[in-house]
């Protein structure tokens, strides 16, 4: 499904910016980057760059507010890629 | 459009942390600012033992303050009017360092920015002395945000 290969995309980048104690396997569908991956805001800011990149989008500050979870971010690329067609 | 001035005013820092004498110049992408440091700042006391050299730490302060902060400032006055509180972090630094700055030395900061993206703001930063001669250059990154939103 297409979800499950955004979502395969997603965690790539993500795990590049994971703090040394926590694992790749933390990041799941429901995770929130801040508060369960201890991602800080200049990070979550390089993940977002990377997402617009790999995925051909541009995110405004209001995505960016809304993108808590992993889950936000899945909906924001959809929401995005969908608008591109 | 901020008075160069006013951005100096504007810094979050006060002696014997603040490591901007002026601005020479600033737009939407670069800065170029400097730094005369003094006979007696604190730090020269101890690094190092009778021999004073301006520690790497306090350079990248230095990069920092005029290439993050004074630039970040500009930024957020020209994104936002009426601007008057707001918060920096550092968040990341990659320097390398060429040259020994002795006290008295006065250095050139120029700063390029990279991007500035929901506010976060990176920069390449290029600090040379007085005989134009590059003392260290590298990468900076920061957050800086408005209080009032």
């Amino acid at each position: 499904m297409e979800s499950d290969q955004h979502f395969e995309q997603l965690k790539d980048i993500v795990k590049m910016y994971l703090p040394d104690d926590v694992s790749v396997d933390a990041i799941v569908v429901d995770s929130n980057f801040v508060k369960e991956l201890n991602i800080n805001s200049a990070n979550l800011v390089d993940i977002v760059l990377d997402v617009e990149d790999a995925f051909g989008i541009r995110l405004e500050n209001e995505d960016m507010d809304k993108m808590q979870t992993v889950q936000d971010a899945l909906n924001i690329i959809a929401q995005k890629l969908q608008l591109k067609k | 459009m901020l008075i160069v001035n006013d951005i100096i005013n504007k810094l979050p820092y006060t002696d014997p942390f603040l490591f901007v004498d002026e601005i020479d110049m600033v737009s939407d992408n670069a800065i170029e600012g400097r730094y005369t440091f003094k006979k007696d700042e604190f730090f020269y006391k101890g690094h190092f033992k009778e021999q004073p050299v301006t520690p790497g730490v306090i350079l990248t302060e230095c990069c920092a303050q005029i290439g993050l902060v004074c630039l970040g400032i500009h930024l957020l006055n020209s994104e936002e009017v009426g601007s008057r509180d707001f918060q920096v972090a550092l968040s990341s630094s990659d320097m390398h360092f060429l040259l020994p700055v002795f006290p008295l030395e006065t250095v050139i900061v120029k700063a390029n920015k990279l991007y500035f993206r929901f506010n976060k703001l990176k920069c390449e930063v290029k600090m040379y002395n007085q005989e134009t001669q590059l003392v260290c250059k590298g990468v900076l990154s920061g957050m800086i945000r408005n209080n009032n939103i």
